[in-house]
């Protein structure tokens, strides 16, 4: 048998006293595509920057293709036959396919050699892999599946025999994440090793040939895909039965809460990211917002919720106008009785370096029941922050916590609890289930559809299309600012893809 | 693993290291009195023993340290808000106007707790408005705060200077300055005070504003921690798009914090004006409100932290003087080495030695580190 691509030994890896890697034994077979799944701060990642070279284990060694490998540097891996496509590219915007190809690989101090070797070389990847790019288009010009494409072929001209992807999906509609797919089946077939890091179940099952699932920073199991479940997989990645199901009823819209009507939104460059956009949002309904990342979502929901200004438009909450070309204020619609949850909790919807009790009142901290005249009433606020802990099941219940250091699906409960708990009539929620792990996913779509139930109004914004799909009662589908279509729950997955991709809506009916 | 380092506990966060930045920034200064051909040993001693070794040391170090608290104060509450206010030398330098007003107006009317009150709100006014220029220009027009700022120290400076040789000048007077303020509108000394440390006392500066200081020190650690105004400046400074998301006015905390920084700054002068001179004089605030960013800086911004950093440059101006005396190759600049060392090693470098000093701490004692959150909670 030929030995293995890579053979992780006993990798150990600690960042002060967090042991983020902790004896990591790994074989992965040349020539086969591996999955890596896990929860948010399992350690996926850390490994992958050890087989990377941005950090060094503390212990254990790697092999690759049979020979001890000493990785120092990122130089290391790409010498050792390992290319890496990050999460967030590393591409130069302004420079074309070709330039950012062969950037740190240029061959002389002349630019034009390198080039002409680069262009040929290619075009024979082209060939050989299906990898379509116009080595002459400038980055910025090309859609986000293309970059990415770039990034393959920039590991590819290096001399990659293993390719690591690191949650490769993320900013990918369904059909492009197909392609991507396809492409690394071919890498796969042309005797190329890939390494998928995801916490998507569902590619993993598409297209891997085995499976390591890391929980807590070691490997609870390796499996292979074909003699595996979903369900396993859920199990082993959160340590317990998970219900991956939504059981909701059927709806009861009532009168319309929110109505939004030619909305249009420019950014702070004149680009405009919501184009007319018109809905309405029922009591007692869920609206999904589906689209792939950056067709306009974002800057919908904040405007709607007072921290973006419209260029023109109107938004009525209850009836009542909401002044979005203005000043619409957040405090202002918050007392109001609109909620809303931000996709950014890092940077928005949460003070990191607050204490849990802090954050668990941010935006309410005008709220009497917090304030002794001009003073902070710490006792009230400390109650207050421990009966949400409690109601929510936040962990680790300590309000006197540093927020930052609560795992991601807990500071959404923070979250998620401040919002919701002081009954609002209209929800907006922005990616609730990013960087969640799976366990936390579960609770946090139980709370919106018992929103929902209690008769209160929810938008809700999402690239998880699953998510979507599952908890809304409509689906509105966003594309280049506008809304290009409306559809029911039931809508398949590959017409809902198709509305993303911005293919017209009658050609998706057809 | 979001935080790649584990946290530190918070003695070694808030005691040990600016220790380990203050003990390198001295070993540097050490070489440089080296350098100049003298005992570091000597140096050492001189300072000591000029700062601490009589009851006039401790006077002196505690007079300079007063000025030093009010403009450390100031640039921490701007701090809080992610305000760097390099202002508080032209904001210090105008307060002593408000202070000049009043015991000009009323020495001789008032006895001097009434006078002293007055006095604190005048200095405090006119520094809170030297401030609040500046402060809109940032909110409302995006002027950079750090640049409008050192451009009203020189404007500050520059009124001064023609008050002082013009309005302000009694007639007849070669020197530019007020007229000395009548005995009602000077503070009390507070030689009881180190009598009560049994320091035998010849006449020190240290006066009634040292109090007024540490009690200013309490009230700032109220606003920033126990009121809903500390709490909307704090998460501004973290956070900026939280504070928006949150419904705070961008404008009014910029304002507001800005506000409160300068009334701090404006108050220093209270200490040389009305404490010791007892007249408004040129240059009176000598640095004072540059010392209070490295004051800020070495005391994390928290007021436990910048009575002791104060003190500490109390110390080094008091025992400076010293070392310059007996050896006349240290002059006076030296101690504005030691100053600038210590804000490049607290400030600019305060990130090189926690990295080793948490690896140290992680492998002494595991337990006692911050886990992650998720590790602690268990499987």
């Amino acid at each position: 048998m030929a030995p293995a691509a890579i053979e992780l030994k006993g990798i150990n890896k600690s960042f002060g006293a967090v042991h983020a890697n902790r004896d990591i034994h790994i074989e992965i077979p040349k020539g086969t595509i591996h999955g890596i799944i896990g929860e948010n701060g399992a350690g996926k990642s850390t490994l992958m920057s050890i087989l990377y070279g941005f950090y060094q284990a503390d212990s254990g060694e790697i092999f690759v293709d049979g020979g001890k490998a000493e990785i120092r540097t990122p130089n290391d891996a790409i010498a050792a036959g390992i290319g890496m496509v990050h999460q967030h590219f590393m591409l130069v915007e302004n420079f074309t396919v070709l330039e950012n190809i062969i950037l740190g690989a240029e061959g002389s101090q002349l630019l034009n050699a390198g080039i002409a070797r680069a262009r040929s070389e290619l075009h024979r990847l082209e060939k050989d892999y299906g990898l379509e790019v116009d080595p002459d288009a400038v980055i910025e010009e090309l859609a986000v599946g293309l970059q990415q494409r770039v990034e393959i072929l920039k590991a590819l001209y290096r001399g990659a025999e293993i390719l690591i992807l690191d949650e490769p999906t993320g900013v990918l509609t369904p059909a492009e994440a197909d392609h991507l797919f396809r492409i690394l089946r071919m890498l796969k077939d042309e005797g190329k090793t890939v390494v998928l890091i995801t916490h998507k179940l569902r590619e993993i099952m598409a297209v891997t040939d085995n499976v390591s699932v890391m929980r807590q920073g070691t490997i609870v199991a390796t499996r292979r895909t074909a003699e595996t479940t979903v369900e396993e997989l859920a199990e082993l990645m959160v340590g317990r039965r998970v219900l991956l199901r939504v059981d909701k009823g059927e709806p009861n819209p009532a009168a319309v809460k929110l109505s939004v009507k030619g909305l249009t939104v420019k950014d702070s460059r004149g680009v405009t990211m919501v184009d007319g956009v018109s809905f309405d949002v029922r009591a007692g309904e869920i609206v999904g917002i589906a689209g792939v990342a950056g067709n306009g979502q974002s800057e919908l929901i904040e405007t709607i919720a007072g921290i973006r200004k419209a260029i023109s438009g109107s938004v009525l909450l209850d009836g009542t106008p909401i002044d979005v070309t203005g000043a619409a204020d957040p405090g202002e619609l918050r007392d109001r009785g609109l909620a809303h949850v931000p996709e950014d909790r890092h940077h928005v919807g949460l003070v990191l370096p607050f204490e849990e009790n802090e954050n668990s009142m941010l935006g309410y901290h005008d709220d009497p029941k917090f304030l002794k005249g001009p003073f902070l009433n710490i006792d009230a606020i400390r109650a207050d922050a421990r009966e949400k802990i409690r109601t929510y099941d936040i962990r680790p219940a300590d309000c006197r916590l540093k927020t930052a250091n609560f795992s991601g699906g807990n500071q959404q409960k923070i979250v998620l609890a401040r919002e919701m708990e002081h009954d609002p009539g209209v929800l907006i929620v922005g990616q609730p289930t990013r960087g969640v792990d799976v366990g936390a996913i579960e609770f946090i779509h139980k709370q919106l559809i018992a929103m929902r139930d209690r008769g209160k109004a929810v938008l809700l914004v999402s690239v998880e299309l699953d998510e979507i799909r599952s908890l809304s009662d409509r689906i509105l589908v966003m594309f280049d600012g506008r809304v290009v279509g409306e559809r029911g729950p039931d809508a398949t997955e590959g017409e809902l893809g198709l509305l993303m991709a911005g293919v017209e809506a009658r050609e998706a009916a057809e | 693993m979001s935080t790649p380092y584990a946290k530190l506990p918070a003695w070694a966060d808030y005691g040990l290291i600016p220790l380990i930045n203050l003990a390198v920034a001295f070993l540097v200064a050490g070489l440089v009195v080296l350098l100049v051909g003298e005992s570091p040993v000597q140096a050492a001693t001189l300072l000591l023993k000029g700062a601490f070794g009589s009851g006039a040391g401790i006077g002196y170090t505690l007079y300079y340290a007063t000025s030093f608290i009010f403009t450390g104060l100031a640039v921490a509450v701007a701090f809080h808000c992610g305000l760097f206010n390099i202002g508080g030398e032209g904001q210090a330098y105008i307060g002593g106007l408000g202070v000049a007003i009043v015991c000009l107006s009323f020495d001789g009317v008032f006895p001097w707790w009434i006078n002293f009150p007055l006095a604190i709100l005048g200095s405090a006014a006119i520094g809170a408005f030297w401030a609040m220029i500046p402060a809109i220009l940032q909110a409302k027009r995006g002027s950079h705060i750090v640049i409008t700022t050192i451009m009203f120290n020189f404007i500050a400076a520059s009124l001064m200077v023609y008050l002082l040789v013009g309005p302000l000048k009694p007639m007849n007077s070669m020197a530019p300055q007020t007229r000395t303020f009548a005995q009602d509108a000077w503070l009390p000394k507070l030689d009881w005070l180190l009598e009560l440390f049994g320091a035998t006392i010849r006449s020190t500066p240290l006066n009634l504003s040292f109090l007024l200081a540490l009690v200013m020190a309490v009230v700032v650690w109220v606003l920033i921690w126990r009121t809903k105004l500390g709490y909307e400046i704090r998460t501004y400074g973290f956070s900026p798009k939280a504070a928006k998301y949150a419904g705070i006015g961008e404008a009014r905390i910029i304002v507001v914090t800005m506000m409160i920084s300068g009334a701090l700054a404006g108050m220093m002068a209270l200490n040389p004006v009305m404490g010791d001179q007892h007249r408004l004089q040129l240059d009176f605030v000598t640095g004072a409100g540059f010392v209070g960013i490295a004051v800020a800086l070495m005391g994390r911004s928290h007021p436990a932290g910048i009575v002791p950093a104060a003190i500490l440059f109390g110390m080094l101006y008091q025992g400076g003087a010293e070392i310059s005396f007996v050896m006349p190759n240290i002059s006076r600049d030296m101690i504005v080495i030691i100053q600038g060392l210590v804000i490049l090693f607290a400030g600019a470098l305060e990130h090189m030695f926690r990295p080793s000093l948490q690896a140290v701490l992680a492998s002494l004692a595991p337990k006692s580190m911050g886990m992650s959150a998720t590790k602690r909670e268990g499987a």
